[in-house]
């Protein structure tokens, strides 16, 4: 393999690796943010449980997340180095201000927050970590918009005399309309991801408790109702169904389905913005792709299933639903949507010679898988919500399968997502502007093939011990006893590590 | 002075504020199997640092950004051909942010040992590999009229960076021994100021001694304004590392880290105004050097970059304060509770 073919796979690996922790940082930081200001105004015991089961849930996967980020900010000096002098003008400035803006607080005021149990005020504790939270928003916000000048270059003039793209307008940069309709796209499905989780991890927990102490869970459930109200009562259930497990999942549960369901709305809701911004102005190959559109249709319909020919060049069997797609392209059932072959002819026009059609089976796939997978998340989320409605707990198993399922969907999603938006993307590296094979270092095929190696090794050991520990810390439930949050001056610092 | 100049500042300002914080934090690290001899009181070192390390690692993610940004040129050219010392630092401080948040997540003792190893070597590492990296950055690396990197991995195995790197080795590690005598107690305090001794020797002969090469390597490369800074500079940097050997030696903890935090900070300026006006010397010809002129991103960039700097900096500085003062108590371990019975 070549430079170019090596930088591409590692880029594609660590970036996909990174951004599996990413989504659950997002998502999760908020929800156990919100767990805590639950305890705050209720008072009630169980909120404290969730917020440090869930919350030692978020740090484990926030540490990989973190040291993996490491090597996003560092890797387009070292493989893109041609990249990087092109665009460091407009890309490099969001980067930093990531850095500056977001980083520092989502480190410093989650150390406050892991740290500050028995140092802080309850309500400042809690404020560190709603303010870490926000710094992840902030961080996928500019990375985004990064990305998005990538798939849609705006607010830049060409310097011929350096050979960079000099910015002209930082706020067409920022204001991105590719990046307007991304940005909420991608955070929707992140709360999908942590709220996928959530819920799939207290599905689980309910029904395995159900067949551990059935009685137990029933009178905890009697208490659910007279929730908040009646403290005492509640307290009182929680010794007889486990230490309160069940109730606590309970919510649980809901908080997280409730969440994921909604995100899923604007998931679908975001990505229809997208598509219909992506074919009809920034990338419609891209979208013909993510069909398999071979040929300009007036009106077009939309693929169900499409088996190509081996190397993607046409179709061989397709299953479609006529007028289906020029609606989605456009909001209008008999609109013409462009394929790819016409595309291509355009492109080489203004281009100049070559290919400007990316791999067509991964493309068409992995957006199937994207929609598919997502989608199949907020399906199980709402049969959950409706197989516990008023304390009953469902046993089939089908839906217990569906639990241990649930968290890793949106993963898939979310991967898929980024597989289609990249890969569709190619040749180029900076649409319009600059291929791939540009862009790449100067490096020899071993230094990347060793950082390729070392890369690959060290993220699937890490995912090992990672997956480790997350099971080890949701199968041991809720932490038995609740702690005191008050702060207490003088006593020497509680050992956190 | 240009923009430019400006950002070369704040970025020489980001490298001195890495150093002053992550230096202590590898300190720590490097610290760790010598001075931890129990289970417990290797916690108690890894949480002195616990609720700040990976606020100081942000000032290096901000540098690399920073340079990104403002001379998209160096960071191309520097990053892709310092590759493999590089890969050989992002693995270690992978290795050591996962250890420091997952030591604790299991009870038993070969999972510990072996977080321990990772916080140690991935410490180390970087310690030693930052010098190397600025000591050939500022003699320079064969970089061709494209401003590509021609050398290879032994091109940075010079005497001179080897020099850099055992300086910043040890100046790091008596950082580490300083902080650990300011923020533990009774026994561990006691060892860490023995410690902090023992290396001062070490840290001040190699400290002084890179800092003198580096003086003379760019005296006989000609005078300038810039260069009568780096040597008054490096002169400060000389004073306030025997002020702090002094100082721990007197049992002033304070004041023995203030200096040496003010040694750290005064040779990177050193360093950075000897290089100035490059930021990558080529060995192969001058003309193929990069300089903050021929490096630097276009005006609007750089006016954008300062506007948002000038707001948020200031805001970042007060909280991360915050939180030093926040955890400004000494950490003890839970042998200062009362003891269970039967011990
Ligand atoms: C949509 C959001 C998103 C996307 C597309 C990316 N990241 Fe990320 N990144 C985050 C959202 C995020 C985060 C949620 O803010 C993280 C995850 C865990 C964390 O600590 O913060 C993070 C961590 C993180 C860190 C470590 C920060 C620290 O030490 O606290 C760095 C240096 C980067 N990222 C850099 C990048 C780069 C250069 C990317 C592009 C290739 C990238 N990230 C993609
Ligand atoms: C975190 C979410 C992201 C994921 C999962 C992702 C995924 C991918 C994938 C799968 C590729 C394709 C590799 C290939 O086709 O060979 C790719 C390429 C690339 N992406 Fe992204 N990407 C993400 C975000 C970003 C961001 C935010 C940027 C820029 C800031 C970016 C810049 C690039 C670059 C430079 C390439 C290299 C060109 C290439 O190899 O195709 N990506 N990414
Ligand atoms: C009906 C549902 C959906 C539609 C119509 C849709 C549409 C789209 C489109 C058109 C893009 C490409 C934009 C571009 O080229 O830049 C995209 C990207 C993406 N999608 Fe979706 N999507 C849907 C569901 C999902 C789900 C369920 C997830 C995750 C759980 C998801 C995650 C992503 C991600 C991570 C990206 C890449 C980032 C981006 O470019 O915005 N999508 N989606």
């Amino acid at each position: 393999m070549n430079v170019l073919d090596l930088s591409r796979w590692q880029f594609g690996i660590t970036t996909v690796y990174h951004f599996l922790f990413v989504p659950i940082t997002i998502g999760l930081g908020f929800l156990v943010a919100g767990f805590e200001t639950a305890w705050l105004r209720t008072g009630h015991d169980r909120w404290l449980r969730l917020t440090k089961f869930y919350g030692k849930l978020f740090l484990i996967n926030f540490a990989l997340g973190v040291v993996t980020g490491i090597v996003q900010e560092f890797q387009f000096g070292m493989n893109w180095s041609a990249y990087s002098r092109l665009v460091g003008n407009i890309f490099g400035a969001p980067l930093a201000i990531e850095a500056l803006l977001a980083f520092f607080l989502e480190s410093t005021f989650l150390g406050l927050w892991i740290f500050g149990w028995d140092r802080l005020p309850p309500k400042v504790h809690n404020a560190c970590i709603w303010i870490a939270a926000t710094g992840t928003l902030l961080s996928a916000y500019f990375i985004l918009t990064a990305n998005a000048w990538m798939q849609h270059p705006v607010g830049y003039t060409y310097n011929p005399k350096t050979h960079q793209d000099d910015l002209s307008s930082f706020a067409a940069v920022l204001f991105n309309p590719a990046q307007l309709a991304g940005f909420p796209h991608v955070i929707a499905g992140c709360f999908l991801t942590a709220g996928s989780l959530v819920a799939g991890v207290a599905l689980w927990h309910l029904m395995r408790g159900r067949a551990a102490a059935p009685a137990a869970a029933d009178a905890a459930d009697v208490a659910d109702g007279a929730d908040g109200a009646n403290g005492a009562a509640t307290d009182a259930a929680d010794a007889a169904d486990g230490g309160g497990q069940v109730t606590a999942f309970r919510s649980a549960l809901k908080a997280g389905a409730i969440t994921a369901i909604a995100a899923a709305v604007v998931v679908v809701a975001t990505g229809d913005i997208q598509g219909k911004l992506f074919t009809t102005r920034y990338q419609p190959m891209k979208m013909a792709a993510a069909e398999a559109l071979y040929h300009t249709s007036q009106p077009a319909p939309f693929s169900l299933f499409t088996i190509g020919s081996l190397n993607g060049s046409h179709a061989i069997f397709s299953l479609d639903i006529p007028r289906i797609l020029s609606f989605l392209a456009t909001g209008n059932f008999s609109a013409q949507v462009q394929g790819i072959d016409n595309l291509q002819q355009q492109y080489a026009q203004i281009y100049g010679p070559g290919s400007y059609i990316p791999i067509i089976p991964v493309t068409y796939w992995s957006f199937r898988a994207m929609i598919g997978a997502g989608m199949l998340a907020a399906l199980i989320a709402l049969v959950a919500l409706w197989a516990t409605r008023r304390g009953r707990v469902p046993t089939s198993r089908v839906l217990l399968a569906g639990a241990i399922a649930l968290p890793f969907l949106p993963l898939i999603g979310n991967t898929f997502g980024w597989i289609m938006t990249e890969m569709g993307r190619q040749p180029w590296i900076v649409y319009g502007q600059m291929k791939t094979a540009a862009g790449v270092s100067a490096n020899s095929a071993g230094e990347v093939l060793t950082s390729l190696i070392v890369f690959t090794l060290l993220y699937g050991a890490l995912a090992v011990i990672e997956a480790g520990l997350m099971l080890k810390y949701i199968k041991a439930g809720l932490p038995s006893e609740p702690e005191p949050g008050a702060a207490a001056e003088d006593q020497p610092l509680e050992l956190v590590y | 002075m240009h923009l430019s100049d400006l950002w070369f500042i704040a970025i020489a300002v980001l490298w001195a504020g890495y150093f002053v914080l992550e230096g202590f934090d590898f300190g720590v690290g490097i610290l760790l199997p010598f001075l931890g001899r129990d289970d417990t009181t290797r916690r108690v070192m890894i949480n002195t640092i616990g609720p700040v390390w990976d606020g100081n690692e942000v000032w290096l993610l901000t540098a690399g950004g920073a340079t990104f940004a403002a001379f998209p040129a160096w960071y191309a050219a520097m990053f892709s051909a310092f590759y493999l010392p590089l890969l050989l630092v992002l693995v270690a401080l992978i290795i050591r942010g996962v250890a420091f948040e997952y030591r604790g997540k299991r009870d038993n003792s070969n999972w510990k040992r072996g977080w321990d190893a990772a916080i140690f070597a991935g410490s180390l590492l970087p310690a030693i590999l930052w010098g190397v990296a600025f000591g050939n950055v500022l003699r320079g690396i064969p970089l061709d009229a494209a401003h590509n990197f021609t050398g290879n991995f032994f091109t940075f195995l010079n005497p001179y960076a080897l020099v850099g790197g055992l300086a910043t080795l040890t100046l790091f590690t008596l950082h580490g021994a300083l902080f650990l005598a300011l923020k533990t107690t009774s026994d561990l305090r006691r060892r860490a100021h023995r410690a902090a001794t023992a290396i001062a020797a070490i840290a001040v002969a190699a400290g002084c001694g890179f800092l003198a090469w580096t003086e003379a390597s760019h005296r006989a490369a000609g005078w300038s304004g810039t260069g009568i800074a780096s040597v008054a500079c490096a002169a400060l940097a000389a004073v306030a590392l025997i002020v702090a050997a002094l100082a721990n030696r007197a049992g002033r903890e304070g004041a023995a880290f203030a200096a040496n935090a003010t040694a750290i900070a005064a040779a990177t300026a050193a360093l950075f105004t000897a290089l100035y006006p490059n930021v990558l010397p080529s060995t192969v010809s001058a003309a193929y050097s990069l300089t903050t002129a021929n490096a630097a991103s276009a005006a609007k960039t750089l006016m954008v970059m300062t506007v948002v700097a000038i707001i948020f900096l200031p805001l970042v500085l007060a909280y991360q304060a915050w939180t030093y003062w926040v955890f400004r108590k000494r950490v003890t371990g839970p042998a200062a509770a009362p003891a269970p019975k039967g011990h």
